[in-house]
């Protein structure tokens, strides 16, 4: 397309009047917007369960094992995401590169652990309109998991993108990313899962 | 303009409500034609003038920013007089736990696009066999409490009896209540305000206030249909 | 630093990333789409005033047409008109050239923003055409009507119409990151936080706010989705669910979103009346603070939408005091614009008269706010005309008052012209006229009791009286005189687009930087790059001979 675009690091748009790059303050910003989508829910989830304390009953059969090693995984991806930084920072694209994709396997690891979830409750009848509990449970952890693939492609694209010698500073941005995703089932998970 | 709302007020607490719409209104009135009237009167004094040259006030100091805080502190004034006059007001008109003692209780009950009313009855209380039901026509006595409880059959509608100043959301899956005494004999109109659906307009019907006795007879003739058609 | 590579058309005008073709997108998709909204409401108010006649001869309004049009007219006005028009379009348009930037912070970000909102604006006009027409449960669509087909007898209207709402959301979420990345990190040298044009300040607060208020909507917009087409409870009591619950999320943002588009529109004002009275703004931090306080209050004082909707009651007090302190920001700022020409030498162009008007209009809808905030009063107003005479009186200064003020002031630099000024004041003076005609009625018509949409006046006797009819077409033939107003400024806007009187570089003899690039500014903006020197608002300074002092103007010896 235009020059613009190409030439966008010479020009003094790439100059910064704050200690901030552009892209770190976007995406602050932007996770910032992310954190109040799930923190309205979260909220409205909280208010309606505070009238419906049946929903202790529902919330049991979720598979609490589950929910727990999903846990761990994102939390351990999170730090693989942080490993990735760093090399990224030191220069070594290639580890950067190698530990995002390390990252995405996690998220699969992830999706297939929800998937197996979601069979096993669908199968015993708790489908999204049995009632209001489950209709929170698949709209909170189906947006949590939308955001879990669109992190993964993301970092797909920048993981290609570093191989290729591109500027690693999307490493940094992905893994911001990634973190949001991690913090919002650290809420999720007590909240559907262990509050029964 | 406004010394009390264009229609005329038949309920305990509508003066009230008059009152503080008045009062409101003449304080709005009052500010808003004073500030209008500073404005248009700095458009047309300082104009432009050959040889007269703007003044510089970028308004630093705190003794200069005065002039806007001073006026807006007074406004705060204002809000808080406003506030302090309205609150007692809206309590005794919304507060559940206000309610004066009620001589009719009366379900009031909204659907896509009518109304029915049913009454209590001889015992006071609701879903019990002498209950009865009046379509579209809301008959109370004159100068005694009625207590309603609002239900909603579909969707969200509202409550609006404009001459007892009173308006009330009636939202399905909650039974609001509310109350009022009517002052006046008199037809009246009740109306749907919150849009709900195609008919909303058509949405209408009747507060009919009349005295004790009347009141008391058409009950007894409302008792007896109800009878009949349950036999 | 000016790209003289050969574009191709599309890249130049279509799948443009230049921040100021993008602004003309935005703007003239939005007046587009005014024309619609301001059509439609010609015609469900010829239907209000005449209403058992044919309308323009072609029938009798069935009320769920009319439904259908009073939910589409709110709809494309507020967010299909104030928000591309006011944030985004004058947002593109004048924060990178006010900071002094070559471009948004993200270019390719800010091209695909405008295209999503593009997209969502194709969905919203297919919604007017799909079987049950559009979306016809007010411009809230509070469920459970917007949610059930047997009630509304609207089925894909209200998909689409979320859908397009949310496609908006997301489209104005990411041009929201690019103006407040573009406005605090792009900044010149020189240029402080406290050296930025009040636009800019209030135009990046109104996308933080914007930014942190509408995430629940969206959540509430998907639950609106899921319970339509796959039968889940969120909003049915039946199955748990609160029809409450979208109340709160709706105005959680919608309450923020009046600011979200006030704000740009003040900014205008304010570099408006400055550069007309050659003076400086009256307490510059000062107003900046008051901004900062409405912003943070706007998230608290949204139950007041709700007072007599079936929430708690004791609810009431709290957010109709919150709601009445957040006049005291505003008045503070009024006061403070009332204050700036106090002293001036004002130039009355066609910019300058919409900017007064503005101030003259708003102080109406300012104050009459503080009825509807009262909770005692609002147990009556909520609902009626009061209400609807009110919100326009705030909202259409803002939506085209400001607009207009801006789009004549800035007119050099949007197409290199001058706008005619003999045109500019006819539709001034037409415009302010009607306008009041319009709306003024409404108020005592709200006194009078007359609840908000319904087709049909005549089906109540309270509202048939001479007095209320008469009322009723007063308003109609206002509307009517609007609209006409209107033709000498699409006149004016094509005549002077392409044979207007060329514009130099700095006609109005304004500070800020965007006077310091070509009329129109080419390709990256800036002859060379920029430096600020001093705060925005240097009119005729103590001890100087020339009544201003450019943000870009070196510093002159004794100053």
């Amino acid at each position: 397309m235009s020059n613009a675009i190409s030439n966008e690091h010479e020009l003094p748009s790439a100059m910064h009047a704050t200690e901030l790059p552009h892209g770190r303050m976007g995406m602050w910003w932007f996770l910032s917007s992310e954190v109040i989508i799930f923190g309205g829910l979260v909220v409205t989830y909280i208010l309606c369960r505070m009238h419906h304390s049946e929903w202790a009953l529902e919330a049991a059969n979720t598979i609490n094992m589950a929910g727990a090693l999903n846990t761990m995984v994102l939390l351990t991806s999170s730090f693989v995401v942080v490993k990735a930084h760093e090399a990224a920072h030191k220069g070594d694209n290639a580890k950067a590169a190698r530990l995002l994709f390390v990252t995405v396997g996690f998220g699969l690891i992830f999706l297939c652990v929800k998937a197996y979830e979601y069979h096993h409750e669908i199968v015993q009848g708790f489908v999204p309109t049995a009632n209001l509990f489950w209709g929170f449970y698949y709209l909170m952890t189906g947006l949590h998991g939308l955001h879990v693939v669109g992190g993964m492609v993301a970092m797909v694209i920048v993981a290609l993108g570093v191989q290729r010698g591109n500027d690693p500073v999307g490493v940094e941005y992905v893994g911001m990313y990634w973190h949001i995703v991690d913090i919002v089932w650290i809420f999720l998970f007590p909240l559907l899962y262990l509050a029964s | 303009m406004l010394d009390s709302l264009p229609l005329e007020n038949i309920s305990t607490f509508g003066a009230d409500v008059d009152a503080i719409t008045a009062f409101v209104w003449w304080i709005i009135v009052g500010w808003g034609l004073a500030a209008e009237a500073i404005f248009i009167w700095f458009l047309i004094i300082y104009r432009k003038k050959d040889g007269v040259r703007a003044a510089w006030t970028p308004a630093t100091t705190l003794r200069s920013t005065a002039w806007v805080l001073v006026p807006t502190f007074i406004v705060l004034l204002f809000d808080l007089v406003i506030e302090h006059r309205s609150a007692p007001i809206w309590d005794t008109i919304k507060d559940p736990a206000q309610i004066p003692q009620h001589e009719v209780l009366v379900r009031i009950r909204a659907r896509q696009f009518a109304w029915d009313f049913t009454y209590a009855g001889e015992d006071g209380k609701l879903d019990t066999a002498d209950d009865f039901t009046s379509m579209s026509e809301l008959r109370v006595p004159r100068n005694k409490v009625v207590r309603f409880q609002l239900e909603s059959l579909d969707v969200i509608h509202s409550f609006w009896v404009p001459v007892l100043r009173l308006k009330q959301d009636i939202v399905p899956g909650r039974f609001i209540p509310g109350w009022f005494e009517a002052t006046t004999d008199g037809e009246y109109e009740i109306a749907c305000a919150e849009i709900c659906g195609a008919s909303h307009t058509q949405m209408r019907a009747l507060l009919v206030v009349e005295s004790a006795e009347k009141f008391a007879k058409w009950a007894a003739t409302q008792v007896e249909q109800n009878a009949l058609t349950l036999n | 630093m000016s790209h003289t590579a050969e574009e191709s058309f599309i890249s130049k005008y279509v799948f443009s990333v230049d921040h100021k073709v993008i602004a003309k997108q935005y703007m003239i998709t939005g007046l587009l789409m005014a024309i619609v909204g301001g059509l439609l409401a010609g015609v469900f108010r010829t239907q209000l005033a005449w209403p058992d006649e044919p309308v323009f001869g072609l029938g009798i309004m069935a009320p769920h047409v009319y439904n259908a049009m009073v939910t589409m007219h709110g709809t494309i006005m507020v967010f299909w008109v104030a928000m591309p028009v006011l944030v985004a379009g004058f947002g593109n348009l004048l924060v990178p050239l006010m900071v002094g930037a070559d471009d948004m912070a993200f270019p390719r970000l800010n091209m695909t923003s405008y295209w999503v909102f593009f997209l969502s604006t194709i969905v919203l006009i297919i919604s007017f055409f799909v079987p049950g027409g559009a979306a016809a449960g007010g411009w809230t669509s509070y469920p459970p009507l917007s949610n059930s087909i047997e009630a509304s007898g609207v089925n894909w209207g209200v998909n689409l119409w979320v859908l397009a709402v949310a496609l908006e959301f997301v489209a104005f979420l990411l041009g929201g990151i690019n103006i407040i990345t573009t406005g605090i990190n792009m900044r010149v040298p020189g240029m402080s936080m406290w050296d930025l044009p009040l636009f800019v300040w209030e135009t990046v607060i109104a996308s933080i706010v914007f930014l942190l208020s509408v995430g629940p909507l969206i959540g509430g917009a998907v639950m609106i989705l899921l319970d339509r087409n796959f039968g889940t409870g969120f909003y049915d009591p039946i199955q748990g669910g609160d029809p409450l619950l979208f109340q709160h999320l709706f105005w959680f943002f919608g309450h923020p979103e009046v600011y979200v588009i006030l704000l740009p529109a003040l900014g205008i004002l304010g570099e408006v009346l400055c550069a007309n009275s050659r003076k400086t703004l009256y307490g510059y931090k000062m107003i900046v603070w008051s901004v900062i306080v409405a912003g943070i209050l706007s998230f608290v004082v949204w139950a007041h939408h709700q007072f007599v909707s079936g929430i708690d009651p004791r609810l009431a007090f709290p957010f109709s005091l919150m709601t009445i302190l957040i006049s005291v920001p505003f008045a503070v700022h009024l006061f403070a614009f009332i204050a700036t020409v106090w002293r001036g030498s004002i130039r009355f162009n066609t910019a300058m008269l919409f900017a007064c008007g503005f101030v003259a209009l708003f102080l109406i809808g300012g104050v009459t706010g503080i009825m509807n905030g009262t909770a005692a009063i609002d147990i009556y107003i909520h609902d009626t005309y009061f209400v609807v005479a009110h919100f326009h009186y705030t909202l259409v200064p803002i939506t085209f008052i400001a607009t207009f003020a801006g789009i004549y002031h800035w007119f050099p630099k949007l197409f290199g012209s001058l706008m005619n000024e003999t045109l500019g004041k006819i539709h001034f003076l037409g415009t302010f006229v009607f306008l009041n005609l319009t709306f003024l009625p409404q108020f005592n018509l709200g006194m009078m009791g007359h609840h908000r949409r319904i087709a049909n006046p005549t089906a109540f006797d309270f509202l048939s009286t001479s007095d209320a009819l008469f009322l009723q077409e007063l308003s109609t033939i206002g509307t009517y005189g609007l609209l006409l107003a209107q033709i000498p400024f699409v006149f004016n806007f094509f005549s002077s687009m392409f044979r207007g009187e060329k514009a130099e570089r700095n006609p109005w003899q304004a500070t800020t930087l965007e006077w310091n690039t070509e009329s129109p500014p080419g390709h990256g903006n800036f002859d060379a790059p920029q430096k600020a020197y001093r705060g925005p608002y240097v009119y005729s300074p103590e001890g100087v001979s020339v009544d201003f002092l450019p943000q870009f103007e070196p510093p002159q010896d004794g100053e």
